[in-house]
């Protein structure tokens, strides 16, 4: 192949299963991501399997207790001074994270379109919506243990191993969250402040990395409201 | 649409429509628990929503239908491994499950007397 021919092969990248040969071969850098988009999805799949093996133990454990399982619907009912909601409040929560996953896509869209002023305040606001959702976990967490008596080794309700399962499982969602609040107030003030402009010639692939972040923590719950709320 | 170099710009509309749609799926599966629902008819249709949302998320605010096909395998492959380990501790938790039953259940005197 002549040095010509292979340039002219090189601008014209094909997609599909071919892609993926000419991606992995020849080589190169396989990613055409930015490096920090490429590491963030790897850490996101690394903390996949993490999830999966929190939520798999808790399969494991509801199968192979003897026990009748508390149920969820009753569990984390509510009442408003009249008949309890059941599962009220996790709907609610599940809201919130669903409107900050919103905001969140708008901000990084926002972001490309170099528009600061916009970019910040829907990253603000996803933030705040990410407190608002950590909030509801310690009053959800509150009420259980002061009020239902649920302990890591125990509850009034059923099997011992609710508590355990709900407490990793919620416990580590909600410490991603908390520190997705942390990392998104970080990027917002750094837009704001114009450290993008300076350092890296007005580039905002770093709210796209951190929407990506934002994005799996609301995939996360999608799991967990599935599989320990609604099962 | 897919830039090379991982440049994300799309039209606001998609993202308000997957963002109206996940909200309708969170209500479904809201609805779901609220009117009681139960047995396969209760577990199918939690599955089903869960998977449309998951996939909404992933496709469209995390850009994964724009990608190219490499990274798209890189990530999304890998956990099919996951769907070996569920069956295996599936199986495993059924046999603890009968294993207690007839160690301490109703039945562990009958299978197992006493002396």
């Amino acid at each position: 192949m002549t040095h010509e021919a292979m340039a002219g092969s090189m601008t014209a990248i094909p997609a599909g299963n071919l892609g993926v040969v000419t991606d992995v071969s020849s080589d190169k850098q396989t990613f055409q991501v930015p490096w920090g988009k490429a590491m963030m999805w790897i850490f996101l799949l690394s903390d996949t399997f993490i999830f999966s093996c929190f939520l798999i133990s808790y399969m494991t454990v509801r199968i192979s207790t003897t026990v009748p399982w508390p149920n969820p619907s009753e569990v984390f009912a509510l009442s408003f001074g009249g008949e309890p909601i059941p599962l009220i409040l996790i709907a609610i929560m599940t809201f919130v994270l669903i409107t900050s996953s919103g905001t969140m896509a708008l901000a990084v869209n926002f972001g490309y379109r170099k528009n600061k002023k916009v970019t910040v305040m829907l990253m603000l606001a996803t933030a705040l919506l990410g407190a608002t959702f950590v909030s509801m976990q310690a009053f959800e967490w509150t009420k259980l243990i002061m009020e239902e008596g649920v302990r890591p080794w125990g509850n009034p309700m059923g099997a011992a191993q609710f508590g355990a399962s709900f407490f990793m499982i919620t416990g580590f969602h909600g410490m991603h969250v908390t520190a997705g609040v942390i990392y998104l107030s970080i990027i917002a003030y750094r837009v704001g402040s114009g450290f993008y402009d300076r350092k890296k010639g007005g580039n905002y692939e770093t709210v796209e990395i951190a929407g990506l972040y934002w994005h799996f923590v609301d995939l996360v719950w999608v799991f967990i409201f599935a599989f320990f709320y609604l099962w | 649409m897919a830039q090379s170099e991982g440049h994300q710009q799309h039209p606001l509309g998609i993202y308000f429509w997957v963002w109206g749609l996940l909200f309708v799926l969170s209500g479904f599966s809201y609805g779901v628990d609220y009117f009681q629902l139960e047995g396969m008819l209760r577990w199918s249709l939690i599955l089903l929503f869960m998977f449309l949302k998951a996939g909404f998320i992933v496709a469209v605010f995390m850009h994964m239908a724009w990608e190219r096909l490499a990274l798209i395998y890189a990530i999304l492959v890998p956990p099919l491994c996951l769907t070996v380990f569920i069956g295996l501790m599936a199986i495993e938790g059924d046999y603890t499950f009968l294993a207690r039953l007839a160690a301490f259940g109703p039945a562990a005197e009958i299978i197992a007397p006493h002396q």
